[in-house]
């Protein structure tokens, strides 16, 4: 049996007074799977992708990620186990709007401690895959969502994460964009990259997901195999 | 409460760390002005001020008992322009014996019954007024210094005992001590013995007036001796004249800082609330209800700050106005409340100004804009920094932090001047500090004087040094003594100088060193006999320039020399000629020094040479004496005011740093999230931030430097000017590179402590509020 990637352990994350974001979620996710996080508005999605990430910690339960209790990471520790391992993509892209498209691919590999020549051929190499490399130089308030959104990738798999997160990753494009992006995660996926989405897009689950997982009012209402469409 | 009560009261506490800061930043100002403010208030006519406070004597007359009766004394209170009297007081000059035993310099003691009076009403600093036969009253001033202790104890004239029991002031400056009239009469001795009259004058502002009526007191009764109060009034004011252009420069520093620091904080706050203004505007509110506000979020802060800042400059001013009353002769109790008044006022419209500038801004912007305002910076500015930073061979967080001031240059101006401020401040105290201190070391070059014993059982009275009987052989044993490092033999004579009316004092030097005891501001010391070295005031009253030729009258002989250095000496006003002994000999052959001052070699125990000198000088005749080199009254008060202000203009600097990132760091808290979700660590997040003030630091700590040694020596050099001399080089150029450096990096110590608790709070930022923040 395979070690799982992800492995979530009777996870319950709770905010002040008021029913828990997540309550009481196990979940395993293996490599190579592509996995859709599902559900409506306040159901638990973005919590459990930032417990994942590192971003928060659960008030109970255990968070594991590559042999990494995440849960456990104190906050320079869970910099670097992000740094090392996960690649984030969000839904508005968050490039840095004073940074090139390339200093923004680099600034990942750069905070590793990665020189700039290095940096720079991976950032090439990985907008050239992307087919951005033509905007390395330019300002990411030039371009439009759907090559954004093919930038925030190349700065996910800058530093070749075991794991991508991407957060309602075609909430903000338009349809061909949308699709645009939807053929890229598919693409990566094909290519071995473990990646978990966390959306409400039936459609981009369906066509980028080996597997969706419903959550409802922070648990795990549905676990399912999908047949992939390409 | 209405809905604008509301907004203040949430703006106020919603914003905690501008509210503190702009209530600290008040408290600081205002403390400060209050400070500056009481001091040149103190600092206007104290002499004036003193002198009307104590009825003082326009005239302070001497009669020689055997020259006039009692009936013409008191015939005198009734001359034309007497506009009151006090007297006759019995005087002597005697001689005391302190309660170490040491012989004071002869003193003028007067006997009154009291203090008070219609003419010169005498200040006690300490104790009581002489009462009882065997009581004294000592006085304080230029005379004689005192320290803690000496009421109460035991001194001697002549085999008589006195008992100290007070320490008093008088403005007119009429006596030495004061004693009972029986203990005055009682005080053996034959010494001169005068009566003193003390008058004020209907009218005695111009020196004719005074002169109008000594001249018609002179008609009732001839007078052996008498001084205007204006020569009084003028040694006062040279004294303390130096003091007003340091507080002037001081208090515009203060004021401006407070301006800036205010300004930036303000202006700062207003424009970070652009979208809640305009969310205020969609709701309803009308441009002036939004400045009110704003006006009203800066004004309850600031009025907690102000009245903080009143009571500590109130506490803070008491210890001063001690030093200030001691060093002026004034009373001054207290601060004024109208200083208290102005000075918070002041303030409070600064804020009120200030705030009405920057949320009328924003109040008239239409809604729709100011909701669109982000809070980012406007993208595209400092493009070129960041593209320039990212080249350097530096961290990436560090380079990212670099760039930040460019993206919003105007604020980093603001903070450029802040930290320049702060800069100039240290800067300008510690120049001012040591100038004050080198100005105190010419008066102290020398560390031990060598005068010819006193004869014993001579005339009482004040006398000057004996010449010394065999010169040379003082030379050889001081020469001779382990542990001298120079010495200078003086004969003082007195001379007159074409162009000059009066006399004046002539200082012939001898000696291989004597060129270590004075400080040249130009020119060079004198190498032969024909030479002068002159001060500023001489050069001035003469019309003469170093190299100038002038004709001294020694003895009724004419003496030419040549001005061959101007010498930075305030002796005698600056109206005195020193020149080598060899010069005067042309019309006093007999002239041989009096006094030999002796410098010792660094690090001999100063105590133990003089003792050893002065067993050595014994069987010449001569005593040596080690010279006192306490800090002067003046110098303290401007070294502790200095330190003061210097400190609270710091922080002041660095609460505009603090402010300024904090507000930096909120804006750029979706970017600070985007930066830790890829990666970046909580030190690498803090040395992004501390990294952003690194420039403007480095910029503002320069240009304060630059500004401060321009400051201080604007400041030095006007202080001497206003008493009429030129300053050396010594004085003026006092610091090295080393200290310009590290003044220079002042700046940037006050921008990264200014930055060091935004940036933990940067770096304690969760990624994930960070990222929902828009």
């Amino acid at each position: 049996m395979t070690t799982p990637l992800i492995e979530l352990h009777e996870v319950t994350r709770r905010y002040d007074e008021g029913p828990p974001a997540l309550n009481d979620v196990s979940l395993s996710i293996a490599p190579g799977e592509a996995v859709a996080i599902l559900g409506p508005s306040g159901s638990g999605k973005s919590t459990l992708l930032n417990l994942v990430a590192g971003l928060d910690r659960p008030s109970a339960g255990t968070v594991t990620v590559d042999g990494v209790r995440v849960d456990q990471l104190g906050e320079a520790a869970s910099a670097k186990y992000r740094r090392a391992r996960i690649g984030l993509v969000f839904q508005f892209f968050n490039l840095l709007d004073d940074l090139t498209v390339a200093d923004n691919v680099m600034l990942p590999a750069q905070l590793a401690g990665m020189s700039r020549g290095t940096a720079e051929r991976r950032a090439t190499e990985l907008l050239g895959r992307l087919g951005v490399d033509r905007h390395a130089a330019a300002y990411p308030g030039r371009l439009s969502g759907g090559e954004r959104q093919r930038v925030a990738v190349a700065r996910a798999l800058m530093n070749k994460p075991a794991l991508l997160l991407a957060d309602e990753p075609t909430g903000a494009l338009d349809t061909a964009s949308g699709e645009d992006v939807m053929r890229l995660l598919t693409e990566l996926h094909a290519d071995g990259q473990t990646v978990v989405l966390v959306t409400h897009d039936l459609v981009l689950a369906e066509r980028c997901a080996t597997r969706t997982v419903q959550l409802l009012d922070g648990r795990v209402a549905t676990d399912t195999a999908l047949e992939v469409l390409r | 409460m209405s809905a604008l009560s509301r907004v203040v009261r949430s703006g106020v506490g919603r914003k905690r760390v501008q509210t503190v800061v702009i209530g600290l930043v008040v408290m600081i100002a205002v403390t400060s002005a209050v400070l500056g403010g009481s001091l040149l208030a103190a600092s206007q006519g104290p002499f004036d001020r003193a002198f009307d406070q104590q009825k003082g004597a326009h005239l302070s007359a001497q009669f020689d008992p055997g020259a006039v009766t009692g009936t013409q004394l008191a015939a005198t209170a009734g001359a034309t322009g007497v506009a009151a009297s006090a007297g006759p007081f019995r005087t002597a000059q005697v001689e005391l014996i302190d309660h170490f035993g040491h012989p004071v310099p002869p003193i003028i003691v007067v006997g009154r019954a009291d203090a008070g009076g219609t003419v010169d009403r005498v200040v006690l600093d300490e104790g009581r007024w002489a009462t009882a036969p065997g009581e004294i009253v000592l006085a304080s001033g230029d005379r004689m210094r005192f320290g803690r202790g000496v009421v109460g104890r035991q001194w001697k004239a002549g085999d008589t005992q006195l008992t100290v029991v007070g320490i008093a002031r008088s403005a007119s400056d009429t006596a030495g001590a004061w004693t009972t009239p029986a203990q005055l009469a009682a005080f053996a001795g034959d010494g001169p013995r005068t009566y003193q009259m003390l008058y004020r004058f209907s009218a005695a502002d111009t020196a004719e007036q005074v002169s109008a009526g000594r001249t018609a007191i002179e008609k009732l009764a001839p007078m052996a001796g008498s001084v205007s109060w204006l020569d009084i009034r003028r040694d006062a004011i040279s004294d303390t004249i130096l003091l007003v252009p340091f507080l002037i420069a001081f208090g515009l520093l203060g004021v401006v800082m407070a301006v800036l620091i205010i300004g930036n904080v303000i202006a700062g706050a207003v424009s970070t609330s652009t979208r809640r203004i305009g969310i205020l505007k969609a709701l309803g509110f009308t441009p002036a209800q939004v400045t009110r506000a704003y006006v009203g979020q800066a004004l309850i802060p600031a009025a907690v700050g102000a009245a903080l800042g009143v009571v500590a400059g109130n506490l803070l001013m008491l210890p001063i106005l001690a030093q200030t009353n001691q060093l002026y002769g004034t009373n001054d109790s207290g601060v004024s409340p109208a200083v208290d008044a102005l000075v918070a006022g002041g303030a409070l419209a600064l804020v009120a100004l200030t705030a009405v500038a920057a949320s009328a801004r924003a109040g008239r912007l239409r809604s729709v804009d100011a909701l669109a305002v982000g809070r980012t910076p406007q993208p595209g500015r400092g493009r070129w920094a960041t593209r320039l930073t990212s080249r350097l061979p530096l961290p990436r967080p560090v380079t990212l932090g670099l760039a930040h001031p460019f993206a919003r240059p105007v604020r980093a101006v603001s903070i450029v001047a802040a930290i320049a401020f702060g800069a100039a401040a240290v800067t300008f105290a510690i120049g001012l500090g040591t100038s004050l201190n080198r100005v105190q070391e010419v008066e102290d070059l020398a560390d031990i004087q060598v005068n010819a014993l006193h004869e014993k059982g001579a005339r009482p009275g004040p006398r000057e040094p004996e010449p010394f009987d065999d010169p040379a052989a003082i030379e050889q044993t001081i020469a001779g003594q382990t542990g001298t490092g120079g010495f200078m033999g003086v004969a003082r004579s007195e001379i007159t100088a074409a162009g000059i009316s009066g006399d004046l004092d002539a200082v012939a030097v001898t000696g291989p060193d004597s060129a270590r005891y004075y400080r040249m501001v130009s020119g060079r010391w004198l190498t032969g006999p024909g030479q002068i070295i002159v001060s500023t005031p001489f050069l001035t009253a003469a019309g003469k320039e170093v190299g100038d030729t002038i004709t001294l009258t020694s003895h009724g002989v004419a003496v030419p020399a040549t001005i061959v250095g101007e010498v930075f000496n305030p002796d005698n006003d600056g109206m005195q000629v020193v020149t080598d002994i060899a010069t005067l000999r042309v019309a006093e052959p007999e002239l041989v020094p009096s006094t030999y001052y002796v410098s010792v070699l660094s690090g001999t125990d100063i105590e133990a040479y003089t003792d050893s000198l002065k067993a050595a000088l014994q069987p010449e005749g001569a005593m040596a004496d080690e010279l006192s080199h306490g800090p002067d009254e003046m110098v303290i008060i401007v070294n502790t005011l200095t330190g003061l202000l210097s400190l609270m203009l710091i922080v002041v600097a660095g609460l505009g740093v603090m402010n300024t990132v904090v507000l930096e760091t909120r804006e750029r808290v979706h970017d600070l999230g985007v930066h830790k979700a890829l990666g970046m660590t909580p030190r690498q997040t803090t040395a992004m931030v501390i990294a952003s003030v690194v420039v403007t630091g480095v910029i503002g700590g320069v240009a304060g430097t630059a500004v401060g040694v321009l400051l201080q020596r604007t400041v030095i050099t006007e202080m001497a000017s206003s008493v009429g001399f030129r300053l050396p080089s010594s004085v003026l150029d006092v610091y090295g590179s080393g200290e310009l450096l590290l003044l220079g990096l002042a700046g940037l110590v006050i921008a990264v402590a200014g930055a060091l608790l935004p940036a933990g709070w940067a770096a304690k930022t969760r990624v994930a509020v960070a990222l929902r923040t828009e």
